[in-house]
């Protein structure tokens, strides 16, 4: 009883932060990656866990304050470019209406690193793209095309920052996987969109851990092709006006 | 020389093969090095020399950079950012384009055959998309696109040589390439040959492409991109310079009588195959698909996507020149329409403007005669009120289309019937030509008129209505037309 109630207080005390890593469990399935590796080959995907919402300036600030070597100034050249963390106002201050918006301007390395912190680690993309297929009510909405275009208005327009979990909700208890900013997968570029992506199709492919030249298994679907380009143009210290990340955990069965 | 370069080109590939192989492992069978390096040498000393260097100036369409007036080889930095942003696509209409440069189409580049270009594409924070520039006028892969692919908040800088001179569309060729194109991501780069262009007046910068809107054309709001559109290749705008009415009215363009214009004009696409005309001129000279083979007199010609043209005019005489993509429906439904608003004196030995209209009779008949499905058929209408309210609508039906519905007419035209001293003064001419029809010059309220008014079907019931509400209306005399009069009257 005394330990509940500890733990709740504790909670308390924690605020946003606990909330910013309550993560969901996302049972395991298969899906239909948009590369295809052979012809309409299915990935399974493993039960996992997901941060609800993606890491908050304030989550990111209250991790730099206890490692010092990822605060602005401190951090490797090698590790993030000049631009990490340059929104803040200084190396450990946050404007307050920053609190509640999504991290940006953070590097691979440091977002990996932060997760790390948490016992966690970046969600792979197989993982990602599972989750961020379903909708509010499909755990599959990939085909639908109301889904799609709303992915793809948000595409469309240019950035304008809102808070964590003001866009939407989907069937699993997750926010803002489209619509907020893009996310940091652990393995953004093994699958190749090179820069000259009409020659993509006939790419050695063996030259290429994931074996995957775009070669889009449903080249309707703009949105992931756009999606998968944009993670091919990345190198782990690039840090982005429109890019932050989420964290996510292996279940062990 | 010319023999010379074809050659360089065939090797170019091969160039590329071997330095990749140079820094591949040193356990490969090492290629004929020698060889490799003698046909780099070789082809080092063919090209110009550079010398000195230069910023590039790029210019918003319609302008164009100045002529190059240097005689030798530069080096030309260019510097180009990559900017997403919401604009006007006509009016009322908004959609969200990804530029070269901040507009549709992208900047203009100039530069000199034989010019060593170190081109800088800056891809802005704010930007949700990576992207890249492939310059047709590259001989290279992909025309620089993998060497320029950059992300978000970053730049990459590639370096080549303009070795062929031509008109060359530029375009983003990040995945997927069609999206990026088709929100607005092309321009032209000029490459003058090593001998320049002979000098014209004025030289105009246009670029056609079209867009895939989810709404259809004129629906107001912010519109996304519809891709099932694009897919079918079913556009609901065609333009020039990035917008309906990006060359009309106050945006229109200008040039005086006795100028020579020159038109750079591109086909951004993505889709479309652009029939180029200016309406009311013929293109004396045409580099046909900005290439250097130069046709004279040509009417339209065509451009297509990812392609360009160079159309060279004198302006011969004053007027509207109206810009089309002749696939009509276009130009007048979709918006590929820009105006050259030419000032300056008439030139009458080329064209005379209109020297006489007339109503064409195919039966050689005097007047004409309106046709009518059937003929009318009314019952007489009791009081004055009641036969002026007839005649209203007979006016309306009849003579409102020329004569206006305010009876005020059209100055030079129509003559008026309001206040009408013609109608006033001698009634029965009034009724003779509403019963039999008009011909040739009359003088109405001080102003002269030569047309011709046709005979309409109408019974004398009905020409007496009519005149009776013309009497009554508009500050005439007032009075009443009777059948009997018109009878008097008829032919």
């Amino acid at each position: 009883m005394r330990a509940v109630f500890l733990t709740l207080w504790l909670g308390v005390l924690m605020g946003a932060s606990a909330a910013a890593a309550e993560q969901v469990r996302i049972p395991g399935g298969t899906y239909q990656p948009f590369y295809a590796l052979k012809k309409k080959q299915p990935v399974a995907v493993a039960s996992f866990a997901l941060d609800v919402y993606p890491v908050s300036n304030q989550d990111f600030l209250r991790f730099v304050s206890q490692h010092s070597q990822w605060q602005r100034g401190q951090v490797k050249p090698i590790f993030a470019d000049r631009q990490y963390l340059q929104h803040w106002p200084g190396p450990l201050q946050i404007a307050p209406q920053q609190a509640k918006q999504p991290v940006n301007h953070v590097s691979w390395f440091a977002a990996q690193a932060y997760c790390q912190a948490q016992g966690k680690k970046l969600p792979s993309q197989d993982q990602w793209e599972f989750a961020a297929q379903a909708s509010e009510t499909k755990a599959d909405a990939s085909q639908d095309a109301h889904f799609r275009q709303r992915i793809l208005d948000w595409y469309a327009r240019p950035t304008q920052l809102a808070t964590v979990g003001s866009t939407y909700r989907n069937i699993y208890g997750v926010y803002d996987l489209h619509g907020l900013l893009w996310e940091w997968v652990h393995d953004f570029n093994t699958v190749m969109v090179t820069g000259e992506s009409r020659e993509d199709s006939s790419l050695d492919r063996s030259l290429f851990c994931a074996g995957g030249a775009v070669d889009g298994a449903d080249p309707a679907n703009y949105a992931a092709y756009m999606r998968y380009a944009f993670r091919s143009s990345l190198k782990g210290n690039y840090t982005l006006k429109t890019l932050g990340f989420r964290c996510a955990k292996e279940i062990k069965s | 020389m010319k023999k010379n370069k074809s050659h360089f080109k065939k090797l170019f590939p091969k160039l590329f093969l071997i330095n990749l192989m140079a820094f591949s492992l040193t356990a490969c069978p090492a290629p004929k090095e020698s060889a490799a390096d003698t046909t780099a040498e070789h082809f080092a000393k063919q090209l110009p020399e550079i010398q000195g260097e230069e910023q590039a100036v790029l210019t918003h369409a319609p302008q164009v950079p100045p002529a190059i007036t240097r005689k030798h080889a530069t080096k030309v930095t260019v510097k180009m950012d990559v900017i997403e942003q919401e604009g006007e696509l006509s009016e009322g209409v908004r959609y969200t384009f990804w530029t070269f440069g901040g507009k549709v189409p992208g900047q203009f580049i100039r530069v000199r055959e034989g010019d060593l270009v170190e081109f800088h594409l800056r891809n802005h924070p704010n930007n949700k998309m990576p992207h890249n520039i492939d310059l047709h006028a590259v001989t290279g892969p992909g025309g620089g696109a993998s060497a320029s692919f950059t992300a978000p908040g970053q730049e990459t800088v590639f370096s080549f040589r303009a070795l062929n001179p031509g008109l060359y569309v530029y375009h983003c060729a990040t995945a997927p390439v069609g999206i990026h194109i088709a929100n607005g991501m092309y321009g032209l780069i000029l490459v003058e040959p090593k001998a320049g262009l002979p000098p014209v007046d004025q030289e105009l910068y246009i670029m056609q492409g079209e867009f895939y809107t989810q709404g259809a054309y004129g629906k107001p709001g912010l519109q996304p991109f519809s891709m099932e559109k694009a897919l079918a290749e079913k556009p609901d705008y065609v333009v020039f310079n990035g917008a309906v009415g990006a060359l009309t009215g106050d945006k229109a363009l200008t040039a005086k009588v006795g100028e020579r214009l020159r038109l750079y004009v591109g086909n951004g696409g993505p889709n479309l195959i652009s029939s180029f005309h200016a309406i009311g001129e013929i293109f004396d000279n045409v580099r046909h698909e900005g290439g250097t083979l130069v046709n004279h007199n040509v009417q339209t010609t065509l451009i297509p996507a990812g392609g360009a043209s160079v159309a060279e005019f004198k302006v011969e005489t004053s007027g509207s020149l109206v810009l089309v993509d002749h696939s009509i429906f276009r130009a007048f439904n979709k918006g590929a329409l820009g105006m050259i608003k030419v000032s300056g004196e008439e030139n009458k030995a080329v064209f005379s403007g209109q020297q006489e209209a007339k109503v064409y009779l195919p039966e050689g008949s005097a007047r004409q005669t309106m046709p009518q499905e059937k003929a009318p058929t009314s019952t007489a209408a009791k009081t004055l009120e009641d036969r002026i309210a007839r005649g209203s609508i007979i006016y309306k039906q009849n003579c409102a289309a020329c004569h206006q519905p305010d009876g005020a007419g059209v100055k030079g035209a129509f003559p008026p019937l309001a206040k009408s001293d013609y109608l006033n003064n001698n009634l029965k001419q009034s009724i003779h030509a509403v019963a039999n029809g008009l011909e040739g010059p009359i003088v109405v309220n001080g102003e002269s008129y030569n047309s011709v008014m046709p005979k309409l079907q109408l019974s004398d019931q009905e020409v007496a209505y009519v005149l009776t509400y013309l009497l009554n209306s508009w500050e005439n005399k007032g009075g009443e037309v009777t059948p009997e009069m018109v009878k008097q009257e008829r032919e």
